[in-house]
């Protein structure tokens, strides 16, 4: 009959209304929980909750009470906080030249003392403008050295643009939890950056590291 | 019970003698300044509402970030729209370009002037409340056209024009279909059509109250028939170069028109503050508008938006003969059952009740066959592919 369909869509959209387990919102920063779920985020019953903190199990048994939620996030994640090894980058600038918005700029030490010596350049600048930055990774992949690695972190945001230019001090203090974008050695490790361990400038090139008596060995053959 | 009457009398106490005009005054204004804010106050309630059950039918959450549930996002709301750039564009009719939103307001807020929250609790004892509500809501069209015309936006002034069209036709089986209730009442005092409802009206002309409903639900502009706003076809209709607080009165009106068509609805059908003892009618009242505006928010979310024509043809072809079939049936019952003081008793209210209901699905279900779609389809006639516009395009 004319007008059925109207009913029955109705009763469509009330399933939806009331049916429990259709909601598929991914809760973030925080996730609301039962009393059930604060109990088992804190690794106590709901008796010992109560008795312990009745004022939170009251909350969580109206349903205002909150944990904080963590996103599921792939370790390839490009993301921000560029992790950056001071030790195996030579200042080449490969990143800079291959940057396509031009955002890089590396200046290095103009005196030639340390290359004098055998050592590297020192590097006196190196800044990135996180705000004009597309993640693409190029810079990442222009690497050389497997010194510059994209970062996971994405809960970056600031008053002001230049606060989002990351210089070399930041760069250098910043926690060394490199993406495993580009670089399969990483993530044959089974890294996760988001997890707590941090990975340090030896582990993270491409080749295994040469032992004492082969550097000795490549050094005999020049 | 605290009731606007006992307020009066208060205020009055303290006036001094040949001076209880001022005290009149005084007590109005509180009055009004009480009413207004709780309508506004729960419209801003309302936004929440809607948002968030409208969330949950789409399987989302909705608004939930601040306060307890979010139900502080009205205040969220308000001051980011407050703190907008008020923008007028420079070849506006800035008069009434800036006049337009507070005569969309004032309807609303109008309104409740005269709906009675209870035996003694209302501002102002109108004898023809029903055409007050009537007169009133009709001013809408009019701030309407108004942002439409004034803005200087071939959009806006569509989103007007279709307005004007769709609320003019539509307030004629509005009308027409409260004329059963003031017909049964036997008065348009808002007051006598709740005492007189010994039985509510929504049980016993059924036909008056989808009639009246239906025609509302277009007349305050919301989905299925949400034409002046179609987002899709006319960025925002006429309000499409509103920006900053002027967006949001607009706003503020369009979320209190549901909320002043259940009211109007529960006091004419839903017998308003009528109900069963202990509990007092002002929570029985409460408990009618939420749910009416629950049903409202639930034919929101479930049916999409009609194409013009469809909404006048549904208008003067649908909703006018109905509401003209109600008032005849009405009419004759009315003077068939009524006795010799002209009060129908209440065993013949539910007498009343069982032939409305019966006339009720033959009405719609004649009006369906007659103008329904499979009477338009022809037989025989072969029906078009969908890519048909499309290859017609690419030649």
């Amino acid at each position: 009959m004319y007008g059925l369909g109207m009913l029955k869509g109705m009763g469509v959209t009330l399933k939806n209304l009331a049916a429990p387990g259709r909601l598929f919102s991914v809760q973030y920063p925080n996730r609301r929980v039962g009393l059930l779920g604060l109990a088992k985020e804190n690794n106590t019953n709901v008796v010992s909750l109560a008795m312990e903190r009745p004022g939170d199990a009251l909350k969580a048994l109206v349903g205002l009470a909150t944990v904080p939620a963590r996103l599921n996030q792939h370790p390839r994640f490009r993301g921000e906080e560029f992790t950056w090894y001071e030790r195996r980058c030579t200042g080449c600038a490969s990143c800079a030249k291959y940057c396509p918005l031009g955002i890089i700029r590396i200046v290095t030490d103009t005196t030639g003392q340390y290359e004098q010596d055998g050592g590297k350049y020192d590097i006196e600048v190196f800044d990135i403008d996180i705000g004009r930055c597309m993640f693409c990774g190029l810079c990442v992949q222009a690497c050389p050295y497997d010194a510059l690695h994209m970062g996971s972190g994405f809960e970056e945001g600031k008053y002001q643009r230049s606060d989002l230019v990351i210089d070399v001090d930041q760069l250098k203090s910043a926690p060394k939890k490199p993406s495993t974008w580009y670089r399969p050695q990483i993530e044959s490790q089974k890294f996760d950056p988001r997890s707590v361990e941090e990975r340090d400038y030896l582990q993270v090139g491409r080749h295994e590291r040469p032992t004492e008596n082969q550097q000795e060995e490549n050094w005999a053959k020049r | 019970m605290i009731s606007f009457g006992n307020i009066y009398d208060t205020v009055v106490g303290f006036a001094p003698d040949g001076l209880e005009w001022v005290a009149f005054v005084a007590a109005c204004t509180i009055l009004a300044f009480i009413v207004i804010n709780a309508a506004i106050l729960t419209t801003a309630l309302y936004t929440w509402f809607e948002r968030r059950v409208l969330g949950r039918f789409q399987n989302r959450l909705g608004p939930n970030r601040w306060g307890p549930f979010g139900i502080l996002q009205p205040v969220a709301d308000l001051l980011k729209l407050i703190t907008k750039e008020d923008i007028i564009p420079d070849v506006a009719d800035k008069r009434v370009f800036n006049l337009a939103p507070i005569v969309l307001v004032f309807p609303g807020i109008l309104v409740f002037s005269v709906i009675p929250f209870g035996e003694q609790s209302f501002l102002g004892k109108l004898n023809v409340g029903v055409l007050f509500v009537l007169g009133v809501t009709g001013i809408n069209t009019l701030a309407i056209i108004m942002g439409g015309w004034a803005s200087r936006n071939k959009y806006a002034l569509f989103g007007a024009i279709r307005g004007a069209a769709m609320l003019v036709s539509y307030e004629v089986p509005m009308a027409l279909g409260l004329v059963g209730v003031v017909i049964m009442a036997g008065s348009m005092a808002l007051l006598d059509v709740v005492n007189s409802q010994q039985v509510f009206f929504i049980v016993v002309q059924p036909l008056g109250f989808f009639v009246f409903m239906a025609a509302a639900l277009a007349e305050m502009s919301r989905s299925p028939f949400d034409m002046i706003e179609s987002e899709s076809e006319l960025g925002s209709g006429y309000h499409t170069e509103y920006s900053g607080i002027k967006f949001a009165l607009f706003q503020l009106a369009e979320f209190m028109a549901p909320i002043v068509v259940a009211t109007v609805a529960t006091v004419l059908f839903l017998g308003g503050t009528r109900g069963i003892d202990p509990i007092p009618g002002q929570i029985w009242f409460l408990l009618k508008v939420f749910t009416l505006l629950f049903v409202l928010l639930w034919t929101r979310a479930t049916w999409p938006r009609l194409r013009v024509d469809q909404i006048m043809g549904f208008a003067w072809k649908g909703l006018f003969p109905l509401s003209l079939v109600n008032i005849f049936v009405v009419a004759v019952q009315a003077f068939v059952f009524q006795d010799a003081d002209g009060v129908i008793p209440t065993e013949s209210l539910w007498l009343m009740a069982a032939i409305n209901w019966v006339v009720f699905i033959a009405a719609i279900v004649f009006i369906a066959n007659l103008l329904g779609q499979k009477k338009l389809r022809q037989e025989g006639a072969p029906t078009p592919s969908p890519l048909a516009n499309m290859t017609a395009e690419a030649d």
